[in-house]
Parts: structure tokens; sequence; C-alpha cells
């Protein structure tokens, strides 16, 4: 059998495709983004016809496959972690309306924060939603599940929560891919009231979601992911979650593992098994990537008595990514150990590009800034909210995508002034255009910056849903002609930015400003493809 | 908590086991350098795994990559603290940044050219007697000496050669691993970086070690 070198992240895609997809929906970010990147670019999705373009947002994402499913074909929908908070509405109801065709939703956990606002644990809405969760330990079984899920989706007519984490994400390594299965062929739910979640229909399907709840713990309880290693040593029993369980076999590479172990990598929780290792070992130590998940679940399974240890207990650090070392440390069989580094080691933090637009919007901002009081500039996620740090310190919040806006307003109502938000092309059209409605309808006086670089560019340059369309999309919330901007970001626009911007701080009412100009390094990869060609 | 592990004898004294840290500024390349050992490694059948960095740190930040290279199975996508054999790396201040990850008789292998994109950049004598200062360390001016083989474009591949000489790899897997990732852009470009892989490997050969 042939092994292809694969990303975690291309292996869900090569998944997705051999499982039989017919769409994949997708917003960038860290570190989902290679799995629709993968999927755009595979030959095999393509003469499969696999739909696979950008969503506006992870919550149009997950409802145009869910659209799909109801179509009868399989779909997956693709996002970070904090995106799954965008799709929450939608997630939690396509538990409550099952699936037609077999639907997956991959969610991109990123503990210890490498490019993200938080460290929020996927799998407590996989449990929040009463639906089952996949969580692989290497890249080998991301495939499996994947290829394997949507026939089980089907099969149990809910959706499944595929939980992988920054780490699995994006580490290569040898993955053997198994036959293409047919796509799905277009058809309609039996039951048509299936996916109407009017009271007295959803109570019904609810209640049909409870009951299926002992099925999903007999599957689990069954499922090859979850495995039961026997130890002789039985004074610790180990139960490794998804990719921890590699953390603690790499510290038994030289020597026999000498405890039993329980590795877990799907949910809801195997409880037999739990008891079976409770009951054998004098105490327990659970080892999982993200919140405390299983062990805070683990005392309502086998109840209170032996020691249980782990992130609560101080065993493990509560925060943070886990790694050999602190598997290690915990298991006794290694200390921690300080490190001298020379004492001149500089940090170096990321920043904006050379050249980028950004810095030359920045500049003229702080230049107008120094006349106002400061802390006046909301702003939001993508690769500007690196304008927080030195040299610019030009901006005061980044929160969630599109909070720039509203939270300008808010402030504004509170009588802060002047009130400015800094946001993204694409962060717009993904949030920010609804909460410029709500500017608008109240004639806020904020002024709102649209930095415009026709693209997604701190995920590596996808497209943006709204390219072309920004100006347009301002007018039609009713943004006043005489109050929308556009400048383009460079060194000879100094002055013009400057007096823009004061201009506009100075009109009492909702003024957006667009400083377009393209991704200057998404420009030179550009460059460089053609060159190649 | 202390358990007692029992040691395994040492089975095999000629297993194959390299754990290397890529270090380097984003953009810099780093992936290049993985690429091009993770072909070889794949051409000579072992297994790799290899974790890099996406993202915001992309943006001129610190990079870093865990490159894994076995005979047998690999379990973390991460190097254990302490456990590295080598580090590689495009910068040399980069190359201190993760000398936690190397073992007491493993290799930084370092570019000595500074990337000098932070205001407070230490002063580069200090930063190049601290690796000398190192067991085991080679100095490379990769852009020197791909200027001397008119081929600037292929410091990351002088690099590759310098680090060959303590890869255990065969020189015509990594040749193949060159080969098979220039391959799209011609003969001439593949023959200019197999040039420039062999004077890294040379000159580091001729350095007191």
């Amino acid at each position: 059998m042939k092994k292809i070198l694969l990303l975690g992240d291309e292996a869900i895609g090569q998944g997705a495709i051999d499982g039989g997809i017919s769409g994949i929906y997708a917003y960038p970010g860290t570190p989902s983004t290679e799995i629709m990147e993968f999927i755009q670019r595979s030959k095999q999705a393509k003469e499969n016809k696999i739909h696979a373009t950008w969503s506006a947002n992870e919550k149009t994402a997950v409802e145009s496959a869910l659209g799909m499913s109801y179509a009868g074909k399989r779909a997956i929908a693709c996002m970070k972690h904090v995106g799954l908070n965008v799709a929450a509405d939608a997630f939690i109801n396509s538990a409550i309306t099952g699936v037609n065709g077999g639907l997956i939703i991959l969610v991109a956990d990123d503990p210890s924060m490498h490019s993200s606002q938080n460290e929020q644990d996927s799998r407590f809405y996989g449990k929040f939603s009463l639906l089952p969760i996949f969580e692989p330990s290497n890249q080998q079984e991301a495939y499996e599940m994947t290829y394997n899920g949507f026939e089980l989706s089907e099969k149990i007519g809910l959706p499944i929560l595929l939980r992988i984490t920054t780490r699995l994400a994006h580490s290569r390594y040898g993955i053997i891919t198994q036959l293409s299965k047919t796509q799905n062929s277009f058809s309609v739910p039996k039951d048509p009231k299936q996916f109407i979640l009017l009271p007295a229909i959803a109570r019904k399907r609810y209640k049909s979601l409870l009951e299926k709840q002992s099925l999903l713990q007999k599957i689990s309880e069954l499922s090859s992911f979850n495995h039961f290693i026997v130890g002789k040593d039985k004074s610790l029993g180990i139960v490794a979650c998804g990719i921890s369980f590699n953390y603690l076999m790499e510290n038994f590479q030289d020597s026999e593992l000498p405890f039993s172990v329980l590795k877990i990598s799907q949910h809801p929780i195997p409880q037999e098994k739990i008891k079976k290792l409770y009951d054998e070992s004098e105490e327990l130590l659970i080892l999982e990537d993200g919140f405390p998940f299983v062990e805070e679940q683990i005392g309502n399974i086998v109840g209170i008595g032996k020691k249980i240890r782990g992130r609560l207990t101080g065993d493990l650090p509560r925060d943070g990514e886990l790694n050999p070392n602190l598997v290690a440390i915990a298991l006794g069989i290694e200390k921690e150990k300080q490190t001298n580094f020379p004492e001149f080691l500089a940090t170096r933090p990321p920043a904006l590009c050379p050249g980028c637009g950004h810095i030359d919007v920045y500049n003229a901002l702080n230049e107008v800034m120094k006349d106002f009081e400061p802390q006046r500039i909301l702003s939001d996620i993508g690769c500007y909210t690196l304008g927080a740090l030195p040299p610019y310190n030009a901006i005061n919040s980044c929160v969630d995508m599109g909070a720039s806006i509203t939270m300008a307003k808010g402030a504004s109502d509170a009588g802060m002034f002047p009130s400015i938000a800094v946001i993204g092309d694409s962060t717009f059209t993904h949030s920010g255009m609804t909460g410029l409605l709500d500017a608008v309808n109240d004639k806020s006086n904020i002024v709102v910056i649209i930095l415009d670089n026709s693209l997604v560019g701190m995920t590596g340059g996808q497209k943006a849903s709204g390219d072309g369309k920004i100006d347009n999309i301002c007018l039609a919330i009713g943004v006043e002609k005489e109050h929308l901007k556009i400048v383009v970001p460079l060194r000879k626009n100094h002055e013009l930015m400057k007096k823009l911007l004061l201009e506009e701080i100075n009109y009492n009412g909702v003024s957006v400003i667009i400083a377009r100009r393209e991704c200057v390094t998404e420009l030179s990869k550009k460059k460089k493809l053609k060159v190649i060609k | 908590m202390r358990y007692r592990i029992i040691k395994k004898e040492k089975v095999k004294s000629d297993k194959m086991k390299k754990d290397i840290i890529l270090a380097g500024v984003g953009g810099q390349g780093i992936l290049t350098i993985a690429a091009v050992i993770g072909f070889a490694a794949v051409d000579k059948g072992l297994f790799i795994k290899q974790a890099e960095v996406h993202g915001m740190s992309q943006r001129g930040g610190e990079v870093i990559s865990h490159l894994r290279i076995s005979d047998k199975e690999i379990f973390s996508d991460l190097i254990p603290k302490g456990k590295a054999d080598m580090i590689l790396s495009l910068e040399p201040l980069e190359s201190l940044r993760y000398v936690d990850f190397l073992k007491e008789d493993g290799y930084i292998i370092t570019n000595t050219k500074p990337f000098e994109n932070i205001p407070n950049y230490p002063e580069i004598e200090k930063i190049l007697a601290e690796i000398s200062s190192r067991k085991n360390s080679r100095l490379i001016d990769a852009e020197e000496i791909a200027r001397e083989i008119n081929s600037v474009k292929s410091a990351n591949i002088v690099l590759v050669g310098a680090a060959s000489l303590f890869l255990d790899i065969p020189l015509e897997n990594l040749e193949n691993g060159i080969k098979q990732l220039f391959g799209k852009k011609g003969e001439e470009v593949v023959n200019q970086n197999i040039f420039a892989f062999r004077k890294g490997r040379e000159k580091t050969e001729n350095q007191a070690g």
C-alpha cells in the first residue's frame, strides 16, 4: 500500500474526498485552513465536482453543509474553535434536526493559543449538543475517522463532531488511503417534517435525540478508536485522550509501559472501559489536550473514592497544550528542568510585513489621534491586530470577529469621542456588516476604517467573500454617500488620509473610510508564480 | 507521584532516529529545508513526522518546526525537550532560542547572517561567540557560500548540505530529496541546488569541530 505524506488537515481533506463528500464549506482560520485549501487543489475533487468554496463565516458554512445533507449528500464544514461559537446556533440545532446525507463538523482547537484569542475545548460543544465526538490521536486516525464518519452519521442520523488540535492539524505523517466511495445521489428527507423545528416537532426530535444516547454509548464502547492496553503495574491507570496518547507513548520508547492505559478517541466516554480501569487501578491519571473534559466527567461515572489526577489537581498544568515532557513529569519519570538561555535572547514577535498598507493607515491614524485622548480605537481580528504591538501601539481591542464596529458603537453610546473601529474586509463581511446596520440605524457617532486588502491575509491569502463589493455593501446598509470615503494607503497619501480621518471624526454620524490596497505578501507570491509559469 | 520504570535493554545499536529542530524567522523558508530532508527520509524508507507553524507567527516572527525521522513508528509530533539531535537554524539568534530541546551532545548548525527585524537585536558578535562556546556547533555563512557559486537563492540548501554530515541519511537519498523538491523547476535549478548542497557539506567538513 502506498503512503502519502500529508498534514493532519490534508489527511482530513483526503478522507473527506475518499469518504464521498459532495461539498466542503469553511471559513479560513488557523489551524483548520488547510483542509479546504487541500480540497481546492485536489485533482480528484475537481474530477468528482466536489463543491469547495469559502463561506462568508462559519455559521453560513455549517448551514450550507446542513443544506447539502438535507438534499441527501455528504458534506463537511470546517472551522477553528472560535468559529464554532459563530456557528453554534446552526450546530446545536443540527443535532435536533439530524441529518439526511452524512455530515461532519470539523473543529480545530488551538490549545496554547498559537494563533487564537482563547483555548476553548470544542468537546464541550459536542457534549452540550449530545453528538458523538471524535478526537484522533494521529493523522492516520484523522483520515479514517473522516473516511468512515459520513457513513456513521447516516446510520445514526446525526452530525458528527470531529475535533483536532493544532499539533495534529499542522504535522505531516505518512497516510495510507482507501478506495474512494461514490457520492450519494440527491434525495430529500423521508420525513418531510424532520427539519421543521417548530416546538411541537422539536420536542419530539429532542426526545429521539435523547433516546439515541444509549446507542451512541454502545457504539463508543465498541469503537476500535477506544482501546484498552493491559499493564502489569496496577498502582496507576492512565486515560489518554486524542493526541495525548502519543505524548504518553513517546515516554515508553525504550522501556516497557507498565500501566494499564485506556486510549479514548471517541465520545461519549466509554463508561464500561473507564469503570474497568478504575476498578483495577489504585489511582488514575487523566491526560487530555484542552480542558479537563474527561477529568470533570469521570466522578459521575466511577463515583468518588480513589485519587484522580490531571489538570484539575495540578499534576498537569491547567492551561496550554500538553507535550511529552509534561506527561513525563506527571508520571514522575522526569523532573522539571531549568534551561539557562543566554541573557541577550530577545523575543521576535510577528509583525506587519514591510510595505503593508495597514502600516500607512496606522501611521496616519496615530498622528491624527495625537490631538485626542488615548484609547479610542477598537479593532478586530486579522493581520492588522499586529498594530497593537510596537512601534504602532495603534489599537486598543481585539475581541471577536466584527466586535470593532459594535464595540465602537457601544462606547460611543456611552459618550466616548472619537470612537473609531478598525476592521479588515473579510472580517467585515464575516460579522461586521450587521453591526454597521445597528450603528446606521442609531446614527451612532463612529468612524469605521475598513482595511481592504482584497483577501483574507492572516491565514494566507484566501478569497474574501466581499471582494469588490465592500463599497456597495456599506451604501446598501445605509452609510451616507458623502461619508463613505475610499483611499489608497500609500506613504504619498499620508496627508490625504490624515485629512479624511479628521473630517470624518468631526462628522456626527456613521462614517466609513475604506483603505484599499492589495496585500503585499500575496501580491509578491502571485508575481513569483507568474515567473515560474 | 513516583513510579519505577524499568528500562528496556538496548536492543539494536544500529537503529536510526534523528530529531531535528528547524528554526528561523517567518518567511525565511524553513519548510524548504524540512521538505528536502523529509523527502530524503521517505526515499530511504524511513518514518517521518514534521510539525510546523502556520498562522500569525509566519508574519516575521520566530518559527520552529519539529522534524522527526526514525526507522520505526513515531508517536509524538513534538520532540521532547532535551532529546533533539540537532538544531538547524537559518538565523543565528533563532538557533539559541530552542537550546532546551537539544541533547547534551546534540549539534547546533546555523547560518551566521542575522535577520534584524527587531529594534533590540543583540550584538551579532555576542550571539556567534555564544554559539561557538557550545559543544558541537557549526557556523555557516550560507549566503556567502551561495553567492560564491552564483546561486544566491540556494542558501537554505547550503545549510542542508552542512547538516547532512550529521544526519545519517545517505547522500543519494538527500540528493533525491532535492530532485523531488525542485524537479518541477527544471534540471538547471536541480543541478544548482545539488551543487549548493555539496558545497555546504564540503565547507563544513573542513571546519574544525
